[in-house]
C-alpha cells in the first residue's frame, strides 16, 4: 500500500512538471487529488484496512496529498507568473498613438490676463469694484476734473451716444474704467459721510476709444484701475504698490521707472515703465530698443476727484492707476495685432 | 515739438550732458523724446556693445572732411552747360569743385567774386547722404570724372548733410563763418522731438525746455534780453484795439515796424527753422516763427500799408469779436471759410482780418512787396481755438499752442521778440511802444505750501530751503512765512490755481523737479478699508469656472454692432444708438450675445466641433436716459461630439441632449437643484420642438435648443444643427438657492430598477416628478436608463427605463423597497395611465 502511495506521488510531480497552463493544471488536480483519483481511492478504502495498517497508511497517505497539493500550488503560481510575464512581453501598446481626449475649455486669454492682474491685487488687498459701460460725460469726464473742450479730451477720442440734446452732459461709451473711481467713492463716503472710510478696490472692465480698426488700435479694451483713498496716502506709497504690483507681475527682478506724465485725474501723475522683458533691457522691437516697456499711467488721485467722490482733498489722499491686460499679453507674446483679441478665432483663442 | 539743441545752449550751458542724457532727464520729467535726429554732432556709435535708449536718426559729420570753405571763383564747365566749376579754399588748399547747384548757376561765369560765398565743403572720403536718391541713402565722396573734369569733392546741399529735405541749392553760410573751420563746430546740432503733453503748453518753446533743463540740471537759465532800438512816430498814435468780450480775448498786442527789406534770413536761423521743422520764407515770416518757437507766444505779421489803405489813410482801429453764425472768412490759403459764433475774428472797419489764433486773411497777408509791418500777439480763449482747428481742420503750430493755452504775458514777450528779430534781420525800424490792451488780466496764483504738505502727499522730507530751491529753478518766487512757503506762480504758467488744487499742482513741480526716480517706494501705512466683496463678480467667474470644465471656449465679441447684423437670428425694434459710429456695422451697442457668438461660429466653421459661451452685458436703451445693461450669458455647440482620430472613424453630431447635459451640470456646479425644463415654440430662432425653457422658482432664466434651421442658413455654416442658450444671469443670480451638504450614509443602498410604459405624450420630466414625490425622502435618486419604442409595445407608446435608489438612515429591508415600488407603480397607473412592463 505504502509503495502504491509513493507511486502515485513519484507519478503525479513527475507529470506535474511537464505542465504549463491553467487547463492542465485543473486536469492534473482533478487527475491526483480529485475526488475519484487514485489517491482518494486510497482514503476511501481506509476502513477496509486492518488496525494497525489503517494510521500508517492513513498518515502516509496524509502527507502524499499535503505534498501534492503544495506542489500544485507552487506548480500554479509558476504558471501564472510564466502567464503574466509572457502577457506583458506581449501586450506592448504604440505609446506615440494619439491618447483619446475631451474637450479643454478655456478662458478668453484678456479674461485669463484679468484675472492674473486682480489675483494679485487680491493678495495686496484689492477689492474687486465694477460699473456700468455706458455713462453720462458727466462721470466720464467732469467729475474726473475733465471740464467739457479740455485739451485732455483730445488724448480720449469718445464714442457718443444718440440720446437726444443733452448740452454739456451727453451719454457716452466710458473711454475708461475711472467713472467708477467716483461711483465707487460715493458709495463708501455714503456709508459714513463725516468719516468716509479708507477705499482700496480694483476696476476692471471693458472701455471703449473712437479708433479706426488696425493692427495697432482698436475700439474696445479692457482696462484695470487700481484706487486707493487714505488718509496717509503718500506718492512714495503708490511707488511701492506698483513697484511690488511689477515684481509679482513680471519677475521679481524687474526694474521699474516712473516717468512724469499728464492725466486731468492724478496729479502728479506718471507712467510706469518696467524693463523691457523681451530683451532684459538691452534693447529690441518690442521695446522699440528703449529698454523699457510702457506698463501703467498713475498718480495721485486729483483733489477735485477726491471732492467729487465726497472725500475731502484737506484730510484725504489717494492715488489710482491703469493698465492694459490686452497691451500686457500683446508684449509678453509678441502679438503684433490687437484685432486677433475680439476676432474670436479658435487658431488664436486654442493657443492661451 | 522739435528742439534744436544749439538753440538750447543759447539760454543753458549744457556742458558735460550728452545728448542722450538729455534726452533722460526730459524724459522722465514729462517732456518724452520721441525721437534724436543727429545733423552734425557725433551720433553715438556705441561699439563697446551699448545702444541708443532713443530713437535715432541722421548723421554726424567728420570734423576733417566737412569743413567751411569759401568759394572764390565760379567758371563755367567746358563740356556741360548745367554745371559750374568753383574755385573753393578750404582753409588750406585751393581746390576746384564742380557743381549743378541752382543757386550757383547765375553766378556762372563771374570768375572771381568780389565777396567770397561761405559754404560747407565735403571732401573726399566724407560720408554724407546722396542728394539724389530718394529718401536717405549714405554715401562716401570717391575720385570721378564728370564730362572730363576730375570731380573727389563737393559743396553740400542740406539734404545731403541730413539737415533737412532741402536739395535745391548748396548751402550758402553766413558771411561770419570761418574758413577751415569744421562744419561741426561751426553749426553741428542735434534735434529733440519732444511730445507736449496737454498740461505742458508752456514748454512748446525752446525757452520753456531749457526752463525745465535748467530745473533738471540745477543750472542758470539765462533768457534772451529783448532790446531794440525804437525811433519815429509811436504805434499807439496810429493804430487802436478795440476788444469785444474779454473771455475771448483777454489781450491784444500790436507793434509796428518800418521800412524793412524783405530778404532771406540768416543761414544760421534759416537752419534752425528747418530744424524745427518749419520752412523759412522770409526774414520777416521767419522772425515770426523763430519768435514763437523762442517764446511759445504765435504772432501774426500784417501789412501795415494794406490796412492802412484800408483804413482809408485813417488811424487803423483793429477788433476782435466772435463771428455771427454763417459769416465768412478767405484765410491766407485761399480758402472760403464759413464761420459759426465758436470762432473768432480779428477785424478793422472794413471787415475781417483774420481767424484769430489760427490763420491769417489773404489780403493783409505780408509779400515780397510789404514794407511797413504791424506785428500782433494776442491771447485767446483756448476752447475757442480748439473749436476753430477743429471746425475748420487746421492744425497748425499757432492753434497747437493757443488751443492748450498760452498765457496774456506772453502776449507782450513775443511781440518785443518778433520786433527785435526783424529789425535785426530786415534793417527794419521799430516805432516806439506797442498797442496793448488788456482788459482780462489773470492774477498769478498764490499757493502755501508747508514741508508737512510735502511729506503728506509726497512722503518725503523736504526743508523748505530745498522747495524754494527746487521752484525757483521753475521760476516761481518763492518767500519764506512762519509755517512754511508762500509760492507765487510764474506769469507764463495757467496751469498753477489756488487752494488745495493750487497744492497739488505746486507740489507736482516740487516732485518732477526732485525727480520721481528720487522718491522712495514705500508700504502703505494706512488703516486697511472694510473689507466688502464683489458677489456678482465672484458668482460670475464661478460661472466662467464651471463652462471652461465642461469644454467650453470663453469667446469675447464687440460690443458694437448693428441692427442687420442681429436680425438674422432676433429683431430688436430698439437700440443704444451711436452718435458717430466708425462704420454702419458697428453703430449700435449689441442686445444679443446670440448673434455675435454665431457669427463667431460662421468665422470658425472649418473647425470639426465649436463650443462656445460668452458672458457680459446687452444694452437696453431707456429714452433720454442710460440704457439698462443687463448681464447674459450666451453657450453655442456645434459639430461633432467626438474628435474624429485613429480610432474614432465617425461621430454624431452635437445634439439637444448635448446642450442639456451641459446646462444641467452648470446649474448643478451652481448648486440649483429644482430646475423645470418647459417646451416652448415661441422662440422663434429656435426648433420648435427642440427648445425648452429654464425655468428656477418660476422664473424663466434661460432658453435653449436647437436652432432653427431657416436660421441656421442664413449663416455659412455647415449642416450640423447649432445648438444654443441664452441665459439672464442677474434672474439666474436671484433664485440663487441656499445650498446645504447631506450626509453620506454608511448604511447600503437598495437598488431597484422599474420600467413602465406609457404614451408618447407623456413628457419624461413628469413621470421622474411622480417618481420622486411618491418615494419621498428615501427614494435618493432616480436614473432614466433606457427609453425604448417598439411595435411589441404598441404605436404611440414608449417605455421609460428608471434606476431606483433607495437609501434611509436606518437599515431598510427588500420589503420597506418593495411597498414603495407597489405606491410608484400604482400612482404612475393612476396619474399618467402608465403600465408595469414586466
Ligand atoms: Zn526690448
Amino acid at each position: 500500500m505504502l509503495d502504491k502511495l509513493n507511486e502515485i506521488e513519484k507519478t503525479a510531480l513527475e507529470s506535474l512538471e511537464a505542465i504549463n497552463d491553467q487547463a492542465a493544471l485543473e486536469a492534473w488536480r482533478v487527475a491526483n487529488v480529485g475526488r475519484s483519483s487514485p489517491l482518494m481511492g486510497i482514503f476511501s478504502g481506509l476502513g477496509k484496512l486492518s488496525k494497525e495498517e489503517k494510521p500508517v497508511v492513513g498518515q502516509a497517505a496524509n502527507r502524499v496529498r499535503v505534498a501534492l497539493e503544495s506542489a500544485l500550488e507552487e506548480r500554479a503560481q509558476a504558471v501564472k507568473n510564466a502567464a503574466l510575464a509572457k502577457s506583458l512581453e506581449e501586450e506592448q501598446l504604440d505609446v506615440t498613438l494619439p491618447g483619446r481626449r475631451v474637450q479643454l475649455g478655456r478662458l478668453h486669454p484678456s479674461t485669463q490676463q484679468l484675472r492674473r492682474v486682480m489675483a494679485i491685487l487680491a493678495d495686496m488687498g484689492f477689492q474687486v469694484y465694477t460699473s456700468r459701460e455706458v455713462e453720462t460725460d458727466e462721470m466720464n469726464f467732469q467729475m474726473l476734473n475733465f471740464p467739457p473742450n479740455h485739451p485732455a479730451r483730445d488724448m480720449q477720442d469718445t464714442f457718443f451716444v444718440d440720446a437726444g440734446e443733452r448740452g454739456d452732459n451727453p451719454i457716452l461709451l466710458r473711454t475708461h474704467t475711472s467713472p467708477g473711481q467716483i461711483h465707487a467713492m460715493r458709495e463708501y463716503a455714503a456709508t459714513n459721510p463725516d468719516n468716509p472710510p479708507p477705499i482700496r478696490i480694483a476696476l476692471p472692465g471693458m472701455c471703449f476709444r473712437y479708433e479706426q480698426i488696425t493692427a495697432r488700435s482698436e475700439i474696445q479694451f479692457n482696462q484695470v484701475e487700481g484706487l486707493v483713498v487714505g488718509e496717509n496716502i503718500t506718492f512714495a506709497d503708490l511707488k511701492g504698490t506698483l513697484v511690488d504690483f511689477a515684481h509679482r507681475m513680471f519677475g521679481q527682478d524687474a526694474r521699474t521707472r516712473f516717468r512724469a506724465s499728464y492725466f486731468p485725474f492724478t496729479e502728479p501723475s506718471a507712467e510706469m515703465d518696467v524693463e523691457c522683458f523681451v530683451c532684459r533691457g538691452k534693447g529690441c522691437s518690442v521695446c522699440k530698443n528703449s529698454g523699457w516697456l510702457e506698463i501703467l499711467g498713475c498718480g495721485m488721485v486729483h483733489p477735485v476727484v477726491l471732492q467729487n467722490g465726497g472725500y475731502d482733498p484737506k484730510r484725504y489722499s489717494g492715488y489710482a492707476w491703469g493698465m492694459g491686460p490686452e497691451r500686457q499679453l500683446m508684449l509678453r507674446y509678441k502679438i503684433d495685432d490687437i484685432r486677433y483679441f475680439w476676432g474670436n478665432d479658435l487658431r488664436f483663442l486654442e493657443q492661451f | 515739438m522739435k528742439v534744436p539743441l544749439s538753440w538750447l545752449k543759447d539760454y543753458i550751458d549744457l556742458d558735460g550732458y550728452t545728448v542722450e542724457d538729455l534726452a533722460r532727464m526730459l524724459t522722465l520729467a514729462g517732456l518724452e523724446v520721441d525721437e534724436i535726429k543727429y545733423a552734425g554732432l557725433p551720433m553715438p556709435t556705441y561699439e563697446d556693445g551699448g545702444r541708443h535708449e532713443f530713437k535715432t536718426s541722421g548723421i554726424g559729420w567728420d570734423r576733417d572732411k566737412i569743413v567751411v570753405a569759401e568759394i572764390r571763383e565760379v567758371n563755367p564747365h567746358p563740356n556741360a552747360d548745367k554745371l559750374t566749376l568753383l574755385d573753393l579754399f578750404d582753409g588750406e588748399k585751393e581746390q576746384v569743385v564742380l557743381t549743378g547747384a541752382p543757386n550757383i548757376f547765375d553766378l556762372k561765369g563771374t570768375g572771381k567774386l568780389p565777396n567770397p560765398l561761405k559754404v560747407a565743403y565735403a571732401k573726399e572720403g566724407s560720408t554724407i547722404y546722396d542728394g539724389h536718391a530718394d529718401g536717405l541713402v549714405l554715401t562716401t565722396l570717391k575720385r570721378a570724372k564728370i564730362r572730363g573734369v576730375e570731380s573727389y569733392s563737393m559743396v553740400a546741399s542740406e539734404k545731403e548733410l541730413g539737415i533737412s529735405e532741402e536739395h535745391e541749392g548748396i548751402i550758402l553760410l553766413d558771411d561770419d563763418a570761418p574758413v577751415g573751420m569744421p562744419l561741426v563746430e561751426y553749426m553741428g546740432d542735434a534735434v529733440l522731438s519732444i511730445d507736449i503733453l496737454p498740461n505742458m503748453a508752456r514748454n512748446a518753446s525752446v525757452i520753456g525746455v531749457a526752463r525745465e533743463l535748467a530745473a533738471l540740471t540745477g543750472r542758470e537759465l539765462r533768457k534772451p534780453i529783448i532790446d531794440y532800438k525804437a525811433e519815429g512816430e509811436s504805434v499807439e498814435k496810429l493804430v487802436s484795439i478795440e476788444i469785444s468780450d474779454p473771455e475771448l480775448n483777454p489781450r491784444f498786442v500790436l507793434g509796428l515796424v518800418r521800412d524793412v527789406e524783405i530778404k532771406p534770413s540768416p543761414y544760421k536761423i534759416q537752419r534752425r527753422l528747418r530744424l524745427a521743422g518749419i520752412r523759412p520764407i522770409s526774414n520777416v515770416v521767419d522772425a515770426t516763427n523763430y519768435a514763437m518757437l523762442d517764446q511759445g507766444e504765435p504772432l501774426h505779421a500784417f501789412d501795415y500799408d494794406v490796412l492802412k489803405e484800408r483804413a482809408g489813410r485813417k488811424n487803423i482801429k483793429i477788433s476782435t469779436r466772435a463771428a455771427k453764425d454763417g459769416e465768412k472768412i478767405k484765410t491766407l490759403d485761399g480758402v472760403d471759410r464759413k464761420l459759426t459764433s465758436s470762432n473768432v475774428l480779428v477785424l478793422d472797419e472794413k471787415g475781417s482780418l483774420s481767424l484769430a489764433g489760427v490763420m491769417g486773411g489773404l489780403e493783409t497777408e505780408v509779400t515780397d512787396k510789404t514794407k511797413n509791418i504791424l506785428l500782433e500777439g494776442a491771447a485767446w480763449n483756448f476752447i475757442n481755438i480748439r473749436k476753430t482747428a477743429k471746425q475748420h481742420n487746421l492744425p497748425s503750430e499757432a492753434s497747437f499752442r493757443f488751443s492748450r493755452g498760452v498765457h496774456p504775458s506772453l502776449a507782450e514777450t513775443g511781440v518785443k521778440r518778433g520786433l527785435q528779430l526783424m529789425a535785426e534781420w530786415s534793417s527794419g525800424k521799430v516805432a516806439p511802444g506797442l498797442v496793448d490792451e488788456y482788459p482780462l488780466q489773470p492774477k498769478d496764483s498764490v499757493v502755501e505750501v508747508t514741508t508737512k504738505d510735502v511729506k503728506r502727499l509726497l512722503g518725503i522730507d523736504l526743508t523748505v530751503e530745498k522747495i524754494s530751491e527746487l521752484l525757483t529753478h521753475l521760476e516761481f518766487k518763492c518767500e519764506t512765512t512762519k509755517v512754511g512757503l508762500r509760492v507765487i506762480a510764474p506769469p507764463h504758467r495757467l496751469d498753477i490755481s489756488e487752494g488745495v488744487v493750487g497744492l497739488a499742482d505746486v507740489l507736482e513741480e516740487v516732485a518732477r523737479s526732485y525727480g520721481f526716480d528720487n522718491i522712495p517706494e514705500t508700504r502703505m501705512a494706512d488703516t486697511l478699508p472694510p473689507q466688502i466683496g464683489n458677489p456678482v463678480h465672484e458668482w460670475e467667474e464661478r460661472v466662467r469656472d464651471l463652462l471652461v470644465s465642461l469644454g467650453l471656449q470663453e469667446i469675447v465679441s464687440y460690443r458694437m454692432t448693428s441692427s442687420e447684423r442681429e436680425s438674422r437670428v432676433v429683431s430688436h425694434d430698439e437700440y443704444v444708438v451711436l452718435a458717430n459710429p466708425i462704420a454702419p456695422e458697428r453703430s449700435v451697442m449689441r442686445r444679443s450675445l446670440l448673434a455675435s457668438a454665431l457669427e463667431s461660429i460662421e468665422k470658425n466653421s472649418r473647425a470639426e466641433s465649436i463650443s462656445l459661451f460668452e458672458l457680459g452685458p446687452v444694452f437696453e436703451p431707456v429714452k433720454n436716459a442710460l440704457p439698462n445693461e443687463p448681464r447674459k450669458l450666451v453657450l453655442v455647440m456645434t459639430g461633432l461630439r467626438q474628435s474624429l482620430s485613429w480610432d474614432v472613424g465617425d461621430s454624431p453630431n452635437f445634439d439637444f441632449y448635448d446642450m442639456k447635459g451641459r446646462i444641467e451640470l452648470l446649474l448643478s456646479g451652481l448648486r440649483y437643484t429644482d430646475v423645470i425644463y418647459i417646451p416652448t415654440d415661441s422662440r422663434p430662432f429656435l426648433h420648435p420642438g427642440k427648445a425648452a425653457e429654464i425655468i428656477v422658482d418660476d422664473k424663466i432664466v434661460g432658453v435653449f435648443g436647437e436652432l432653427h434651421p431657416l436660421v441656421r442658413d442664413k449663416y455659412e455654416v455647415g449642416d450640423a444643427p447649432i445648438l444654443a442658450a441664452e441665459f439672464d444671469l442677474d434672474v439666474l443670480r436671484s433664485v440663487s438657492p441656499t445650498y446645504g451638504i447631506k450626509a453620506v450614509a454608511d448604511v447600503p443602498p437598495i437598488l431597484e430598477d422599474i420600467a413602465v410604459i406609457l404614451d408618447e405624450a407623456v413628457p419624461a420630466s413628469k413621470v421622474e416628478a411622480l417618481i420622486r414625490q411618491t418615494g419621498g425622502k428615501v427614494l435618493t435618486a432616480v436614473k432614466l436608463f433606457d427609453v425604448y419604442r417598439d411595435e411589441k409595445i404598441g404605436a404611440g407608446k414608449k417605455s421609460l427605463a428608471y434606476n431606483l435608489t433607495y437609501q434611509s438612515d436606518k437599515t431598510m429591508t427588500d420589503a420597506d423597497a418593495a411597498a414603495i415600488r407597489k405606491k410608484i407603480v400604482k400612482r404612475l397607473e393612476h396619474e399618467v395611465g402608465a403600465k408595469l412592463r414586466s
